[in-house]
């Protein structure tokens, strides 16, 4: 009993980290999660460099829809802030407002990304355009399509962008549930702690989409 | 008890910080077309573009890390444990390349 009163009270302005059990615990996931992101970012760098010829990936992927998309994602990223001071605030409504708006921000990402899958995976065939058809139509396979497993290109992209797709997904259904239970007053009174580690989740999702952006499809 | 440590600092004005990160989006995805289209006309172009595509990727990383994270209001250590895996992953990357040069 002695001992899950230690764990569960912190004392938080004695610690070296001065961080709560759950902030920390959260940080040391977010760490390593960032390692598992950086070994499909150092793949993805590896197998360009060892590469003779390597589709440009402003031909072949649709830059300004993903352009609207990383900004629909930093837009929710705000809206995650803005519920994390509503709940600090006490204000009951505006968590609940702030973290659906976060949802809707999250489910339009996935929305385009599925869109986008589709579009690369089902509708377009490297044979039918021209442009892609005169400059790399030897680099895929018989069928032409571009699809996980047509080529090292194609297994980095969709390998690297769905699990970070995956990630937005966890975090939709993440703060989901927070929604339901901030609509049920469990976080008022102090009690705000869990909506900032949401916050947390959601922001190294959109920090990592930054980088994710950057190297895959603008460089 | 957590409400007065997370009021110890004034919240800064999230929005500023949002048009911060769009701006530097655009300026992003500006740089990203003139380096596909410039690219191939001179060795130090394409240098210049991917340097500068990395700086604004992470100049708009520690945006969110600072601010939304909060992390500008931890403590060093907590900071210096943040930071560990983007260390790693330079040095993982840098490892990984010889290799794929060859």
């Amino acid at each position: 009993m002695d001992h899950a009163a230690t764990l569960t009270e912190p004392a938080v302005k004695s610690s070296p980290l001065g961080v709560t059990w759950g902030k920390l615990m959260m940080w040391l996931f977010l760490c390593s999660d960032a390692m598992s992101f950086g070994g499909l970012l150092a793949m993805y760098a590896a197998l360009r460099a060892a590469s003779p010829r390597w589709p440009e990936p402003g031909d072949i992927l649709n830059i300004p829809l993903t352009a609207v998309n990383t900004f629909i994602l930093i837009c929710s990223s705000v809206f995650m802030v803005k519920a994390f001071v509503a709940a600090q605030n006490n204000d009951k409504n505006g968590t609940v407002k702030w973290l659906l708006a976060t949802v809707l921000g999250g489910a339009s990402f996935l929305g385009i990304q599925v869109y986008e899958y589709t579009h690369l995976s089902m509708h377009t065939s490297v044979a039918e355009i021209p442009k892609l058809q005169e400059r790399y139509l030897d680099l895929f396979p018989a069928d032409k399509h571009i699809r996980p497993w047509s080529n090292n290109y194609c297994a980095t992209f969709y390998a690297t962008t769905c699990f970070h797709g995956m990630h937005v997904f966890g975090g939709v259904v993440y703060l989901s549930i927070m929604a339901f239970l901030a609509a049920r007053g469990r976080f008022l009174n102090g009690n705000h702690s869990p909506v900032e580690l949401v916050g947390l989740y959601w922001h190294f999702v959109d920090l990592v989409w930054i980088m994710v952006f950057t190297f895959i499809y603008l460089i | 008890m957590s409400n007065q440590q997370s009021h110890a600092h004034k919240n800064p004005n999230y929005w500023m910080i949002w048009l911060y990160l769009l701006i530097l989006t655009i300026v992003e995805v500006g740089i990203g077309y003139a380096y596909m289209i410039y690219k191939n006309s001179h060795p130090n172009v394409k240098v210049f573009g991917i340097v500068s595509l990395i700086f604004l990727a992470s100049w708009k990383a520690g945006l969110v890390g600072a601010y939304f994270m909060h992390l500008k209001f931890e403590k060093k250590t907590l900071i210096a444990i943040v930071l560990t895996p983007f260390v790693l992953l330079v040095i993982l990357a840098l490892a990984l390349l010889p290799d794929a040069l060859k």
